[in-house]
């Protein structure tokens, strides 16, 4: 077993879809709260192979999308010194700033590099020691473990040119602020299988019993998907609301122990602003007193610019679950992977991208995109 | 950002301290960190994160996950066969 393949079969795909359609009998509104998913299931268009009155609506699981603008200022900033060397997921490089973004520094002679692990910024770190090794931690729960043994190695090697300008994000608290939003249209939740991977589902299922909302752990595979959509359509159909592990060749109730214990080490909770959403109270994680010293927002100083998001991006709509995608006019006209207006149309994860690289055609059929 | 691959452990080693692996990946091999899941062993799965093993995959859950699903696609196969009037079933369902 690969655990790939096996997941993708189309007949069970088909069986599951048809027993989805025998059992629903209302409309529904169901988000899947990670952009992963949300890729998954706009690539194998379950979103038009479904009833359309099973309406899927794409979450904020996509921390690159959530960075807030003044933080990304706040990146460009610290990038922009020539004394830094500037490490990055490569995700956060074409995400606008409010007046640049970190391509542009680097197209500007920044020396701004992309890396797919942390590991490697502390190797860049042991071979420049005359210079100072900032990486950009954004992620969830999922990646916050990586980045506290990132720390923790630096700390180990006794580095003095290594910080992290932390910007992760917590799931359950935005999941807390959409339930109480007046304006909440979501029904169930596909919950992230990765973030519950570290952190397990034991919040998950306060929240379910909070708000009477059920919760169905998913993972990123095509029958993954269908499976966790048939679960909920079951137990709203039958006025359930609880947590059910789909994913459970991955999550286990209490999570990875190992990696809790590492993110409890390092970092504590704040309070974050989410682009679009707003200010969600301890929906960050930032950097313990005790490890100062690899905190890159201690060292350098900056303070948050303020900026607020362009007004013409409905990004905000588009991550709370109000609006799709194409409903903006500036969908693939003034706004595309190549030149984005916000977030969600730069990340390998964002909604807006995801629809942009499977669904344009649509857009373009009706003249809508130039 | 959340993206995590499955990948084979072939082989385990110290690196200063910290569990390392190579993790075959189809046809690519990559390091990967095991301080995350301690309980990792050669031949296991894991999903890797960003050079992080996060998790080793259940091969029990995972076959117990299929056989689930089996089960429904056999049955969805009868109830559709039942249902169907016989030139739809030589057809598929999914035309129906």
């Amino acid at each position: 077993m690969r655990y790939i393949d096996e997941f993708r079969d189309p007949r069970l795909a088909k069986s599951l879809i048809a027993d989805i359609v025998r059992h629903v009998t209302r409309p529904w509104v169901l988000m899947e709260i990670c952009g992963g998913q949300t890729h998954t299931l706009v690539r194998y268009g379950f979103d038009e192979l479904l009833p359309r009155y099973i309406e899927l609506v794409h979450g904020p699981g996509c921390p690159v999308c959530v960075t807030p603008l003044d933080r990304v200022d706040k990146a460009i900033a610290i990038a922009s010194r020539p004394d830094v060397i500037f490490v990055s997921y490569g995700d956060m490089l074409r995400v606008p700033g409010s007046k640049s973004d970190l391509f542009q520094v680097k197209a500007a002679g920044g020396d701004v590099r992309v890396v797919y692990s942390p590991c490697e910024a502390v190797k860049i770190a042991e071979a420049n020691p005359d210079r100072q090794i900032v990486f950009f931690g954004v992620g969830f729960e999922t990646t916050a473990p990586a980045h506290a043994l990132t720390v923790l190695q630096a700390h180990r090697l006794g580095l003095l040119n290594f910080s992290l300008l932390a910007s992760h994000v917590l799931v359950p608290p935005a999941i807390e602020t959409l339930l109480q939003s007046p304006r909440n249209r979501v029904q169930g939740f596909i919950a992230p299988g990765h973030v519950c991977t570290i952190v397990g589902y034991k919040e998950y299922e306060q929240l379910a019993a909070r708000h009477h909302v059920p919760i169905v752990v998913g993972g990123f595979e095509p029958t993954d998907l269908l499976e966790a959509i048939r679960e909920l359509i079951l137990q709203l159909e039958t006025g359930r609301a609880e947590v059910v592990n789909q994913y459970a060749r991955s999550v286990s109730r209490a999570g990875n122990l190992a990696a809790q214990q590492a993110i409890e080490l390092v970092f504590e909770r704040c309070d974050r602003r989410w682009r679009g959403i707003g200010f969600i109270p301890k929906s960050g994680m930032r950097i313990r007193a005790e490890f100062a010293q690899y905190d890159a927002e201690r060292v350098f100083g900056i303070e948050e610019s303020g900026a607020e998001e362009a007004s013409e991006c409905i990004a905000a709509d588009v991550l709370m679950g109000l609006k799709k995608p194409m409903d903006c006019p500036a969908f693939g006209s003034v706004c595309v992977p190549e030149s984005p207006l916000g977030a969600p149309m730069v990340s390998s994860e964002g909604a807006c991208a995801a629809y942009y690289r499977y669904r344009r055609h649509e857009t373009q059929a009706s003249g809508e995109v130039h | 950002m959340c993206l995590a691959i499955p990948g084979k452990i072939v082989s385990i080693e110290d690196a200063a301290g910290l569990r390392q692996a190579r993790v075959q990946f189809g046809g690519i091999i990559r390091e990967a960190s095991l301080e995350l899941v301690p309980e990792a062993q050669i031949g296991d799965y894991v999903l890797v994160h960003v050079g992080f093993a996060i998790s080793r995959i259940d091969e029990d859950e995972a076959k117990q996950t299929l056989a689930d699903l089996e089960q429904m696609a056999r049955l969805t196969e009868e109830v559709g066969a039942d249902e169907m009037p016989e030139h739809s079933v030589q057809n598929g369902p999914s035309r129906q």
